[in-house]
């Protein structure tokens, strides 16, 4: 079972990846949390230290940005192994995205997000 | 008076002529007549020659002959002299030569007619002749300072003239000055004039550039909220597309999983309602926008402030946002819920909240750009409720205004900005919107490097 935290600050995001995954989650291959802001993504990650693998994450949100966020996961030392960090936007210029890369994302994905091809990579990716 | 051959008077009395004819200008005054005075050398000279070579031998009487020549002489002055009567010298003159000329004529009638009586009488008649010749010395003297004091006068007018004429052309030449003067300033006034109103109409435009800049900042705010509702309503949509179609193979099923179908069915129905109500947040952010550039009628409606602050935040945040990927700040919000709604302009006191939220963004970003460590750029709107009035406080942590700005920042044209980057009407215009269109009070408090409170007031 491979945990997800997503981090948006829209409150239908959850609704919606809820409604998308549903095959995976009722299997069992995917479960999501989600958090509203980047203090509550840290907050959670705190709380449930290694067990988060995958975190996707909006970069325009008030407060801590996503790409805040990713900052202080790469340099807050955590208990291996590191989670993967994926930036979805809605922001997709080039610059953003060398950004985001810069500061240690895997992947940098535009909104609207293409579910399908969110699927794909989320399933291709090797289980905790 | 001896008759010897020589005649004293004709000489002298030639003499005396010319230098009377110099004396009264005759050859320039009365050429005529100067001309035959010039002559009379010719007859004297005749009578003179004459009487010496023949006078003893036709028995002449030698003092008649001069006397004689000698009035003749007298008549042709006294007839210049009448001629010049207009010139006091010729008058003295004239009045010098008349009793001599009297007594000489009446002593040579007296001599012919009764020579005797004339002997007796000889030593009174000497003294007469002296008497009269000596008023003939005098007034000759007095007409000659009479001609002098008459020339220094005439000297005296003639400068005087020349003065006057001098003062005339210069009078003219100043006319003429003013005259250029006067044109180049009209000129001038004129150039003036055209300048004043090229600025005034320049001015127009760079206040209605100010306000198309703050619709084009919103564009990108904008654009960026519409994209969120939108995307919930194209990805609901698929979803329940993928919904509805798991349904109908549920219900194909020969054994029918009835608790799933119904968390489908609700699932869908949830799935409607959200995309009727993103629907509805784009269609009202479109209306927001649509409202905003529509050209203010100026009439007041019942304005939710709280909304208007909610809405314009957000939508400075995102407009900065879009042109500066890096921005980013903390948003907190104080709204009053007891805060009913207030009589105003929304699309006025919308564009004074763009304002006040895109100044404070900026100082909070320059703060940052600065490199504090640990700094949070903050920026919060407050409301509240003052019964008669209503009060909204936009605070930003971050660079502060100097004293000596913070009494600046409302005038027109002012910026602290670099060039190209502001055109400094904003907060004059938000200035002029609060208080001459709503009657309300706009202030400024700020710590310099620390922060700045921008406190707006309406009145019910």
């Amino acid at each position: 079972m491979m945990k997800i935290l997503v981090v948006d600050d829209e409150p239908d995001v959850r609704t919606l990846f809820e409604q998308r995954f549903r095959r995976e989650i009722r299997s069992g291959a995917l479960a999501f949390s989600f958090a509203y802001s980047g203090e509550e993504a840290l907050g959670y990650l705190h709380e449930h230290h290694s067990e988060v693998v995958l975190i996707l994450s909006d970069i325009n949100m008030p407060g801590m940005s996503g790409l805040e966020l990713l900052r202080r996961v790469r340099t807050e030392p955590a208990p291996p192994p590191p989670p993967r960090v994926m930036m979805i936007t809605a922001y997709g210029d080039d610059a953003s995205r060398t950004q985001a890369l810069a500061l240690g994302a895997d992947d940098f994905l535009t909104k609207p997000v293409d579910f399908a091809a969110l699927k794909e990579k989320l399933l291709a990716l090797p289980s905790a | 008076m001896e008759d010897d051959g020589l005649l004293l008077g004709t000489p002298v009395a030639i003499l005396v002529l010319w230098m009377l004819r110099r004396f009264l200008s005759t050859p320039t005054r009365l050429p005529d007549l100067d001309r035959r005075l010039a002559r009379l050398w010719i007859p004297a000279a005749v009578v003179w020659v004459g009487h010496l070579l023949f006078g003893k031998m036709l028995h002449l009487d030698g003092d008649l002959v001069d006397d004689v020549f000698i009035l003749l002489v007298i008549a042709q002055l006294l007839q210049v002299v009448w001629r010049l009567r207009d010139y006091p010298p010729a008058r003295t003159i004239g009045l010098a030569l008349l009793p001599y000329a009297a007594t000489l004529l009446l002593a040579m009638v007296w001599r012919q007619v009764a020579a005797t009586s004339f002997k007796e009488y000889n030593d009174g008649i000497d003294m007469v002749g002296t008497f009269v010749f000596f008023w003939l010395v005098g007034l000759f003297s007095v007409a000659r300072s009479q001609k002098k004091r008459l020339a220094v006068e005439a000297q005296r007018r003639a400068e005087e003239e020349q003065a006057q004429q001098r003062i005339v052309a210069r009078n003219t030449e100043l006319e003429q000055l003013v005259l250029a003067r006067t044109a180049a300033l009209r000129q001038q006034t004129e150039e003036l004039q055209q300048a004043l109103e090229e600025l005034q109409t320049t001015q127009n435009q760079l206040i209605q550039a100010e306000k198309m800049a703050s619709l084009g900042e919103l564009t990108a705010g904008i654009a960026h909220e519409i994209q969120n509702p939108l995307n919930f309503v194209n990805n609901f949509a698929e979803v329940s597309t993928e919904l509805a179609q798991e349904l109908a193979e549920e219900r194909s099923r020969s054994v029918r999983n009835l608790p799933l179908e119904t968390e489908l069915l609700g699932d869908l129905k949830q799935n409607m309602l959200k995309i009727t109500q993103h629907g509805q947040r784009a269609a009202s952010i479109v209306r927001g926008m649509l409202e905003h550039s529509r050209a203010s009628t100026g009439e007041r409606q019942p304005t939710d402030l709280n909304a208007l602050c909610d809405e314009y935040l957000r939508l400075a945040y995102h407009g900065l946002r879009a042109k500066n990927k890096s921005f980013n700040a903390t948003l907190k919000t104080d709204l009053a819920t007891d805060l009913a709604a207030i009589a105003a302009v929304p699309q006025d006191v919308g564009r004074v909240l763009l304002n006040l939220f895109t100044n404070a963004f900026y100082a909070v970003h320059r703060r940052q750009q600065q490199g504090e460590s640990g700094y949070v750029p903050t920026v919060s709107v407050r409301t509240k409720d003052l019964g008669n009035e209503v009060e909204v406080c936009v605070q930003d942590n971050g660079t502060g205004i100097p004293v000596a700005v913070q009494q600046k920042i409302f005038q027109p044209f002012f910026t602290t900005k670099p060039a190209g980057e502001g055109t400094g009407l904003g907060l004059s215009l938000a200035h002029d919107i609060v208080t001459k269109g709503h009657g309300g009070t706009l202030e400024v408090s700020s710590q310099p490097g620390q922060g700045a409170t921008f406190t707006l007031r309406l009145p019910r």
